[in-house]
């Protein structure tokens, strides 16, 4: 899509349709010799493991549409039925249940080796902004799939996330109720979403097009953070980055696998076997484990209005991450101090994650009782998710601005081809740093 | 540097994937082996005979199944599964045991409700005609279905065979409402009905379903004696295998793709090798 | 992470290395990968044949008793029709003397009812052209008219007329006792 192209037609009919239609000119420039810097590593294979996610939920999607009855008193019963008589829809409807926090995992790791090798950065904002729309389209479809199978945590989380936007000042109750369809969560409910979360995956697939589109015009960042500044620095995307993402594909299978075929309830509520009950609420609401760092950001403000301005603002924080990062380097290879930072970031939002995952009362250490500030003792889930939501927001709107101002980076290489060649017994970054240093 | 980044996540994500602590109590669920735990557990068959045989006269009087029907009794993996008769609505012992239960139909020239033995594609009778009916019969709470009962509650079959084998008399101090039975395996807040010491409120809650096991309540067929510990644990063992009838066949497929996947990903890998190995990076 | 082995040797022809042996390893993992997309469509195609629930459906038992003299009765039958007929003496024999007509697709009236039970006519109610139902007592031959494209059936169901190229199916049924079947 960008650059020169080297595709030949070799064929009369190559010839004839490249002057029509070029689009095996396209997927030979995009997929076969797109230059790609040589020193990728794993981290860079979750892109194409994204991609074979979106894939696989696509398609068990579909399959399970033939099947499901979208009416709330069918949904559970057909969803059970799918699991029961239908020819190996245990297999698809577990795959695609599964394949929902597999593509959760996959996203946050892709999003974290962008945060850690600075890939965000100038010139790829457009690509980076445009990840954070896929993200919060994978949120969006994520969410309304689990309201389908029609269970009790299905339809009290429905019930809470919609409520969200009733927080919203004056127009809050009529967009609930424009959401909802009445005056609670039912039928009309279960059937838009049903109809968009089967809509949203192909906008999903829309904007990876772009995605990979805004890839392809400034061409990978890599672990060095340093533009690739000759052919010597690349190597064509096939064979070599086609067989190292087909390996790392095959690995992230097994993993898949295993929840698949040997624990497939794990990650799902046994409240979700239970058929939706308006009348009575699960003793314990809590959303997928994907959601549950925002769910604590959203709990930790005693305030309705502010927990979901809070909540939200913590997704669009990252859309404006390129402009608060003042670092002139990329890669966190050489910013030492940073990256512990980084490091922590990573640990505060599993700690959202496990505040999420419990109530806002309950003690973080069991059994000791401190002091009461404000309106809990602070051995409480809920001061820990405050402390750790305002060290999510410090860390990007403070220590990315202030920390690319003041820290001292290591030497950056000259090129990709630089630290390999000259340290052959490591390509990685401590032992480039140390001898830079010596 | 990434790795230690990466050991710290496994940490975090053992901490977060820890069972939540909810504001009720629970006694610790009893832990029973069972055949078809693991990755190559399969269900005992004869456990599971016996395991519907107590649904059958005991549960079944007041708890529903909706999602099974006769046939699944004698599908591939199932309890009355026989090999000669790969279709389970020609299985002869499935047909006779549908025939046993009365289903209620409509008369093709009246139109009147009329009762007629099950066949195999009908659907486990209900005891009580909808739901209000069995709330109503039942001191207010109608008793759950247990169709997919093992999946329903955290623990699975160690939490059925838990309630049915927990129930104990009441702790000195406990004041249980009548017709209400005090079950330390269920989950409750006794806070409020408790006199004794509040550090101390005894775990578990009040279930409205009474003791409904006994001794030599079911005849066995074979010669296993009838406790209330195997009724209990098989029964738990039927309901586990109607909750995910194709587990058996999920994990046998599993092995297939899983060993599949680990020659695929040895292949690629040397493909990887070779492919890479004149270039530095 | 680290891939440690670096060679500053960006010769692909290196010495020492036998093409062949290459080759093979790419063949044989890009086999592997089509093997398992091939192992996995299976599932993802056989979901669309009939589930537990609709194969269990499959036969039904009737009771000829409540079908009078000279009429039909239709039940549904695997979603199609079944059309359950108890012909006259005088259709019978209709029937019996056209065995030996000009017949698109010949049989005699005896192969398409139970010995003994040539009153009870049991047919697939779909005509053979194009899946439409026919109508009873329509057509010249007293038997059946399909409403979409013409085709004629006699007595015993068998196509005499119009674009059909197939006698009406009988199923596969089983008399369990004098007056009632099991079909399927």
């Amino acid at each position: 899509m960008s650059g020169h192209s080297t595709y030949e037609p070799k064929t009369g009919f190559e010839r004839w349709l490249d002057m029509r239609l070029p689009v095996i000119r396209m997927a030979y420039d995009t997929v076969l010799t797109f230059p790609t810097p040589k020193n990728l590593n794993y981290w860079w294979t979750f892109g194409g493991i994204l991609s074979l996610c979106l894939g696989i939920q696509i398609v068990t999607g579909i399959i399970l549409a033939m099947h499901y009855v979208p009416h709330v008193d069918y949904a559970f019963n057909s969803v059970e039925r799918i699991m029961r008589d239908v020819n190996y829809g245990w297999l698809v409807r577990y795959i695609h249940a599964t394949g929902a926090s597999m593509f959760f995992l996959a996203v946050y790791i892709h999003i974290c080796r962008n945060l850690y090798y600075g890939s965000y950065k100038a010139p790829r904002e457009v690509l980076w902004i445009l990840g954070c729309v896929i993200y919060l389209l994978m949120m969006a479809t994520a969410f309304m799939g689990y309201v389908l199978p029609w269970g009790q945590m299905s339809f009290h989380g429905t019930v809470v996330i919609t409520n969200l936007f009733g927080a919203i000042p004056v127009i809050g109750p009529s967009i609930t109720t424009w959401l909802w369809g009445g005056f609670a969560v039912d039928d009309p409910t279960l059937n838009r979403f049903f109809s968009l979360h089967y809509l949203l995956p192909f906008v999903i697939a829309g904007v990876v097009v772009l995605h990979i589109w805004a890839l392809h015009v400034p061409g990978n960042n890599n672990p060095t953070g340093v533009n690739v500044k000759s052919k010597e620095d690349t190597v064509p995307f096939h064979p070599y980055y086609t067989v190292k993402d087909g390996f790392a594909i095959s690995v992230f299978l097994i993993l898949f696998g295993f929840f698949v075929f040997w624990f497939p309830t794990a990650l799902l509520s046994p409240d979700n076997s239970i058929p939706a009950n308006p009348l009575v609420t699960p003793a314990h609401i809590v959303p997928e484990w994907y959601f549950l760092p925002f769910y604590a950001i959203l709990r930790s403000i005693p305030n309705k209005l502010g927990g979901v301005i809070m909540m939200f603002s913590a997704i669009a924080v990252l859309f404006v991450l390129p402009w608060l990062d003042t670092s002139k380097v990329r890669s966190m290879r050489y910013r030492p101090t940073i990256r512990l930072y980084f490091f922590i970031f990573l640990l505060v939002c599993l700690v959202l994650g496990f505040c999420g995952a419990h109530e806002p009362a309950e003690q973080v250490i069991p059994g000791v009782t401190t002091f009461t500030l404000g309106d809990y003792d602070l051995n409480t889930m809920v001061w820990l998710s405050r402390v750790a939501a305002l060290y999510y927001f410090a860390y990007f709107l403070l220590i990315t601005p202030i920390m690319g101002l003041t820290e001292t980076p290591l030497p950056v290489p000259e090129s990709i081809s630089e630290p390999v060649l000259s340290h052959p017994a490591s390509g990685s970054a401590q032992a480039a740093a140390a001898s830079n240093k010596g | 540097m990434l790795r230690k980044g990466l050991t710290l996540a496994a940490f975090g994500l053992a901490l977060v994937a820890g069972p939540a602590m909810a504001a009720t109590t629970q006694a610790e669920l009893k832990d029973i082996h069972w055949s078809f735990e693991g990755p190559f557990g399969k269900f005992d068959q004869v456990q599971l005979q016996r395991g519907y045989k107590v649904y059958r006269e005991v549960c079944s009087a007041c708890h529903s199944m909706n999602l099974m029907y006769f046939r699944n009794l004698g599908q591939k993996g199932g309890p009355f599964y026989d090999p000669k008769y790969p279709n389970p609505n020609e299985n002869p012992y499935v047909k006779s045991l549908a025939h046993d239960i009365q289903v209620g139909d409509i008369d093709q020239d009246t139109g009147d409700p009329v009762k007629r033995p099950a066949t195999p594609a009908d659907k486990f009778a209900a005891p009580f005609p909808n739901e209000v009916a069995a709330a109503a019969s039942n001191g207010g709470k109608a008793p759950p279905d247990l169709s997919v009962m093992a999946k329903a509650r955290e623990g699975g079959p160690a939490y059925i065979y838990s309630i049915l084998t927990g129930f104990v008399t009441p702790p000195a101090g406990l004041t249980i409402p009548a017709g209400k039975y005090y079950n330390p395996y269920f989950p409750g807040d006794l806070s409020g009905s408790w006199t004794g010491s509040p550090d101390h409120v005894p775990q578990g809650g009040v279930i409205g379903m009474p003791p409904p096991l006994a001794p030599n309540k079911v005849t066995f067929d074979d010669k296993t004696p009838s406790t209330v510990a195997n009724q209990a644990r098989d029964v738990a063992a039927f309901l586990a295998w109607a909750a995910e009838p194709k587990m058996e066949e999920r994990k046998q497929f599993g092995l297939g793709a899983m060993i599949y996947l680990v020659i695929f990903s040895v292949l690629l890998w040397f493909s990887y090798r070779r492919i890479w190995r004149n270039v530095a990076h | 992470m680290s891939d440690t082995v670096v060679r500053t040797n960006p010769d692909p022809q290196a010495p020492g290395e036998d093409p062949n042996r290459r080759d093979f390893i790419h063949i044989v993992a890009s086999v592997a990968a089509l093997g398992a997309v091939g192992g996995l469509a299976w599932p993802f195609i056989d979901q669309m044949n009939p589930a537990g629930d609709t194969l269990a459906l499959a036969s039904i038992e009737f009771d000829l008793s409540k079908v009078v003299e000279g009429q039909q009765v239709a039940v549904k039958w695997r979603g199609k029709p079944l059309f359950v007929r108890y012909r006259t003496p005088a259709e019978i024999a209709a029937a019996v003397k056209d065995d030996h007509a000009d017949l698109r697709d010949p049989q005699t009236d005896e192969s398409r009812h139970k010995p003994g039970k040539p009153q009870y006519l049991i047919l697939i109610g779909v005509c053979t052209h194009l899946g439409c139902v026919p109508n009873f007592k329509g057509g010249d031959y007293g038997g059946w008219l399909c409403p979409c494209h013409g085709s004629v059936y006699d007595t015993s169901g068998r196509i005499r007329k119009g674009p059909a190229p197939k006698n009406l199916a009988v199923p596969d049924y089983a008399f369990l006792s004098d007056t009632k079947i099991k079909v399927g």
